[in-house]
């Protein structure tokens, strides 16, 4: 097989796809490509267009216009075949009340028209690997918000997907809770399933993804590896510098290539030369500062500014 | 390539496709049904129970026989009908729009193979049988009244779960319209109950008014009873052919209508 880009290089392959609600445009002529295999990330703000894209690839949004492919497939028209192949982690959990952990995985997997037969090892299977075994038999309301996630993971590999979608997978849970979590998805990504992934947790992003893209109003603004945006997006060192604003900005202005961001008593220096602002605000006594490393967050507010989203 | 940028919201108006995902559907309410099997049972029971003993009886005495037979046998035939349209309009509204709505069941159907079609389908198979349960049980309570003695009462059983199918339809449309679960007392109140009064359950329409007896003639409920009563209470049954025609009219155009407003609202 050659590595030109022919459909079936890619899991998701969209060209100028667009979805527009009364007029206002979510979605604006994305690119998008994700490969097979691995953790590709959807990132962005609220509003983003995360949620409309990943609708749009399971068949439950028709594109406005622009092509979607999925598995080489086109889409809407083969959303029935495409989503064979495909297990969902939603939002927000989508358990059904009326059943037990196990009868939840069993009602789902008839829904793919799979036979009892079929099911029972899987079921087995599915629950010892979200350490649900126990409670097999809890309703659905017994249920800790750590355990339905889990339980949704589960219910999303009943069909034994190619594909898996996670829209916003561990929030709202603790830290517990999220570290097993992202276990669960490495060893589903060490199996060779695909994984795609929105977020809005940088250091999810940052350890799990591949790949991922940056979006905001509907629109590509950033893709590469998470070093790659690290790199390029930002320089190699943040200082948090608290005290006064106009304060840090004069103390700085002796230090050449930084870029210099106050919110409320903080200030945020990008540097790449890091031993020189050490000096400077070592030197001052009236400012506390924190120096770290630059992370995926740092892109993330650089790509998309601090102001709030709804 | 060419990027058609037509950016309003569009209507899919295909035509739906009945599949057997549908069945996946039905088993699930099914399931759920059986684990509560035995509140609903003793509901399904009581209630005609109370309906034939306190106005069969009591009526009864007074009126004796109409349109041919005892009161209590022609009140049990429109019950029958009725109860399959009440629990087939009830389920299609408040159970389908707690799955759509609340529960988001169909948002996590719609994450596979099956799609609207499937599960607009799948809620009108269930609520017809839902239907047919009850209406059944107040056939058995019937019987064991005295009030039902023939055998073509037998035939009644098909009929049933078509005439739930047939309330199972607008329903299922009004639930796709619906905001809230308010919606549906308008519903009941403004369609249910008239055609519970005036489609001939407690009286023959022939008693009415010449223009309301035209005017019933297109309730469903109405054809109903007309195929129920005389297979009950073992009378010849006249014009099959329209009233059956009339009930599946009912359920198809229904299905069709409920299946695009559904995909209006949760394929968007």
């Amino acid at each position: 097989m050659t590595t030109s880009n022919t459909a079936l290089d890619y899991v998701i392959d969209a060209a100028a796809l667009s979805k527009a609600y009364a007029g206002h445009a979510v979605v604006k002529e994305m690119d998008l490509k994700v490969p097979y295999g691995g953790c590709f990330g959807l990132l962005g703000p609220n509003g983003a267009g995360k949620t409309t894209t990943l609708k749009m690839i399971l068949g439950q949004s028709p594109p406005s216009a622009g092509r979607l492919q999925v598995f080489g497939l086109e889409m809407p028209q083969a959303t029935r075949i495409v989503r064979t192949s495909i297990g969902v982690v939603p939002q927000t959990d989508n358990l059904d009340p009326d059943f037990t952990v196990a009868e939840n995985l069993q009602i789902y997997g008839n829904y793919f028209g799979l036979t009892k037969s079929e099911l029972a090892p899987r079921i087995h299977r599915l629950l010892d690997l979200v350490e649900l075994r126990e409670r097999a038999g809890t309703r659905i309301s017994k249920l800790s918000g750590g355990m339905m996630r889990r339980l949704s993971i589960a219910r999303a590999l009943i069909n034994d997907p190619e594909l898996v979608v996670l829209d916003e997978p561990t929030t709202g849970l603790d830290p517990q809770v999220r570290h097993r979590i992202w276990t669960r998805l490495r060893e589903l990504k060490q199996a060779g399933k695909t994984l795609l992934l929105t977020t809005h947790y940088m250091e999810e992003a940052e350890r799990l993804c591949d790949k991922l893209v940056v979006m905001d109003q509907g629109i590509i603004i950033a893709e590469g590896t998470p070093q790659q945006l690290i790199r390029d997006c930002v320089p190699d060192d943040v200082f948090e510098v608290h005290g006064d604003a106009q304060r840090v900005n004069s103390l700085l202005s002796v230090v050449e290539n930084l870029r210099l961001e106050a919110v409320g008593d903080t200030t945020y220096c990008y540097t790449s030369d890091a031993a020189r602002v050490v000096r400077v605000l070592e030197a001052a006594v009236d400012v506390s500062y924190l120096h770290r490393h630059a992370n995926l967050e740092d892109v993330f507010l650089t790509l998309t500014g601090r102001d709030l989203r709804e | 390539m060419s990027a058609s940028l037509s950016y309003s919201k569009t209507t899919d108006w295909r035509l739906p496709r009945l599949r057997r995902g549908a069945l996946a559907v039905w088993r699930r309410n099914a399931l759920v049904w059986r684990k509560l099997m035995g509140a609903s049972i003793l509901i399904n029971f009581g209630e005609p129970f109370v309906y034939l003993l306190g106005l069969g009886f009591g009526l009864g005495h007074f009126i004796g026989d109409m349109a041919g037979m005892p009161y209590l046998t022609f009140l049990a035939s429109g019950l029958v009908a009725s109860s399959a349209m009440n629990t087939a309009s009830f389920e299609a509204m408040y159970s389908v729009y707690t799955r759509m709505v609340p529960q988001r069941t169909y948002d996590a159907m719609l994450a596979t193979p099956l799609d609207v079609d499937d599960i607009a389908a799948g809620e009108m198979l269930w609520s017809a049988s839902k239907g047919l349960i009850s209406s059944s049980s107040i056939l058995i309570v019937s019987v064991l009244l005295g009030a039902v003695t023939e055998w073509t009462a037998l035939w009644a059983v098909p009929v049933l779960w078509l005439v739930g199918l047939c309330f199972a339809g607008p329903a299922l449309v009004m639930s796709a319209l619906s905001p809230s679960y308010e919606f549906f007392s308008y519903y009941f109140t403004l369609v249910v109950t008239p055609m519970f009064i005036f489609s001939g359950v407690f009286y023959p329409i022939a008693t009415l008014p010449a223009m309301l007896q035209a005017a019933v003639q297109i309730l469903p409920l109405t054809h109903a009873i007309a195929l129920i009563r005389p297979l009950v209470s073992g009378q010849p049954v006249t014009q099959v052919a329209l009233h059956l025609a009339v009930l599946c009219a009912y359920a198809l155009v229904c299905y069709y209508i409920a299946v695009v407003l559904i995909r209006r609202r949760l394929i968007v």
